[in-house]
């Protein structure tokens, strides 16, 4: 089985486990006119994949989701599951299927009058399995989520990230092939959203599920994502590796989201600057210093960090281009020899 | 004044009221609770939205909850020989009460379940459940502590609709209080059974909030 380690692109094909095609989505307003939440959204989702869907709120990113289980009916377009469109099976059909994608919630809706267990138990009641069979299944998922001590609580008992973890188990109680988040960190505080992503990191080599995880932050999708879409105004700006989109963002709001935001200083916006990309391989080389002692001109950083993306380090610097334009188009061209990902940041990052 | 033939007119009094209140309330609840139900699953943003249905039961249980009840009682009291025989004593009473009852409980339980955050529902939509399983182990359960809390507003309300009914013979304490304390000017009668009203609803009310109370799993 193909379990989507990272890096595998292109030694195999796996299968594609959600396919849509041009899917759009209007929903009527009072004015007639009807708002347009998706525009001919094209995707391909590989078995195994942890593949997110980020960007901002309004963007269509919820409604996206829910296209993909059919709690929204898209207006045209189509759903393609394990190769089944959705639109072409009957209600009970689609009740079954809905079995086999697990969801989450930024709310974890949980049933309140229900004890962990037994929120566990829930999906597994719908699917009419007999009951000393759930009850030792529910204990197995709340064994792996690391609940097992929590069984008999409600969720009023529970912290934020507890509850995410009986709702984790909750939709892997029927055994799902996929597993939808819908901004299922975004309620939490950094450290418990790691905790949450790790446990959906394991399920997903463990398990082999494929997970499709909608977020509108950037660090969610650095910290597990395999491929990553765009989603920008109800449409597609860019998708692919997510190490491909923050080495070379194409669309301006790719661009948004991978560029370090917040953390600029405004005397630098008149000049010229640079976004330089490490990748693993010179992460570790002194490229500012070399160019330093090049050119003799000091260089001014204006940001750097680090970060592992796809289990490489990679790091991003973005410095100001001295004020000589010829000295700095030789910058660049002695920065691009070094094979190094960079690129003239404009405007208002 | 206080005889043993008052005490015990007033004692049938207390078991008459009961006895009219009770049943009221829980045939009333068997018409209410479901026709709520219907009402939130058959709305436009319910799990099975069906309009008409949803209008039609909209424009009855209006029209019955603008009917002021002592008017009701007056009204149906063709119904009511029709059903019990007479529009006498306490069971013919029973009938008023339900019919005035019964929508202002499906308007209670409707908002109960309303108040169940949609993203529960939408969770179990999304396990595949379909809309009676979201209604027997989501809708009723979640909304529970809440639905009960509204029983005990709804068996109150019917007791004070059971002492009206005593203007037209249907006895209990509302019909003591009436015939007693306002037409003979008996004071004393009038203060007791007042009393014994308030004593009555008190208690309906503490023993249905205890009992809500204690099958609310959000309090920790």
């Amino acid at each position: 089985m193909y379990y989507g380690k990272r890096g595998d692109d292109g030694i195999s094909t796996p299968e594609t486990i959600v396919s849509l095609k041009n899917l759009t989505k209007t929903f009527p307003t009072a004015d007639g006119a009807g708002f347009t939440a998706l525009k001919d959204i094209s995707l391909d989702i590989k078995r195994g994949e942890i593949f997110g869907i980020i960007g901002m709120s309004g963007a269509g990113k919820s409604t996206l989701v829910r296209c993909i289980n059919y709690l929204e009916r898209p207006t045209s377009g189509t759903v393609l599951f394990q190769g089944k469109d959705l639109s072409q099976l009957s209600m009970p059909e689609l009740y079954n299927l809905r079995q086999s994608i697990g969801m989450i919630f930024q709310q974890f809706n949980l049933l309140m009058q229900r004890t962990a267990l037994q929120n566990v138990c829930f999906p597994l009641e719908i699917a009419g399995v007999e009951k000393k069979e759930r009850i030792r299944r529910a204990e197995e998922l709340l064994e792996l989520v690391g609940l097992a001590d929590k069984r008999d609580s409600y969720p009023s008992q529970l912290s934020g990230g507890q509850c995410q973890r009986v709702a984790i188990a909750r939709a892997l109680a029927t055994n799902p092939q996929v597993l939808l988040c819908d901004e299922a960190t975004s309620a939490l505080d950094p450290s418990t959203t790691r905790g949450v992503l790790a446990l959906i990191r394991e399920i997903n080599e463990k398990l082999g599920i494929t997970v499709i995880i909608i977020t509108h932050e950037m660090a969610v999708i650095e910290e597990i994502c395999h491929k990553v879409a765009i989603i920008d105004e109800g449409r597609i700006a860019e998708y692919g590796p997510v190490s491909d989109i923050f080495t070379h963002p194409k669309s301006d709001a790719a661009k948004r989201l991978v560029l370090p935001q917040g953390e600029r200083t405004d005397e630098f916006m008149g000049g010229r600057r640079c976004r330089i990309v490490f990748d693993g391989r010179s992460a570790f080389e002194p490229v500012i210093s070399n160019l330093v002692l090049e050119f003799r001109h000091p260089i001014n950083i204006l940001y750097a960090n680090t970060k592992e993306i796809d289990g490489k380090a990679v790091g991003q610097m973005i410095i100001a281009l001295p004020e000589d334009d010829r000295l700095a188009e030789r910058m660049l061209g002695s920065l691009h020899t070094q094979g190094l990902s960079v690129e003239e940041v404009t405007g208002n990052v | 004044m206080f005889d043993a033939v008052v005490a015990k007119m007033i004692g049938n009094g207390i078991l008459e009221t009961l006895y009219m209140t009770l049943t009221s309330t829980l045939i009333a609840y068997i018409i209410g609770l479901p026709l709520g139900v219907v009402l939130v699953v058959t709305d436009k943003d319910g799990i099975r939205p069906i309009k008409w249905i949803n209008s039609v039961l909209n424009v009855i249980v209006n029209i019955l909850r603008s009917i002021p009840f002592l008017i009701l009682m007056m009204f149906v009291t063709p119904l009511t020989r029709a059903i019990i025989g007479t529009s006498l004593g306490p069971t013919a009473t029973i009938v008023p009460l339900v019919i005035g009852s019964a929508p202002f409980i499906a308007r209670l339980v409707e908002s109960s379940i309303k108040e169940i955050d949609r993203g529960v529902i939408e969770a179990a939509q999304s396990m595949g459940a379909m809309p009676m399983q979201i209604i027997w182990k989501v809708l009723l359960p979640e909304a529970r502590p809440s639905i009960l809390v509204g029983s005990a507003i709804a068996v109150t309300t019917i007791l004070s609709y059971s002492a009206m009914a005593g203007i037209i013979g249907g006895r209990g304490l509302g019909d003591i209080a009436i015939r007693y304390g306002y037409h003979r000017y008996d004071n004393g009668i009038m203060f007791v059974t007042v009393a014994l009203l308030v004593v009555i609803v008190q208690v309906l009310q503490e023993v249905g909030m205890m009992i809500a109370r204690k099958n609310d799993k959000r309090k920790k």
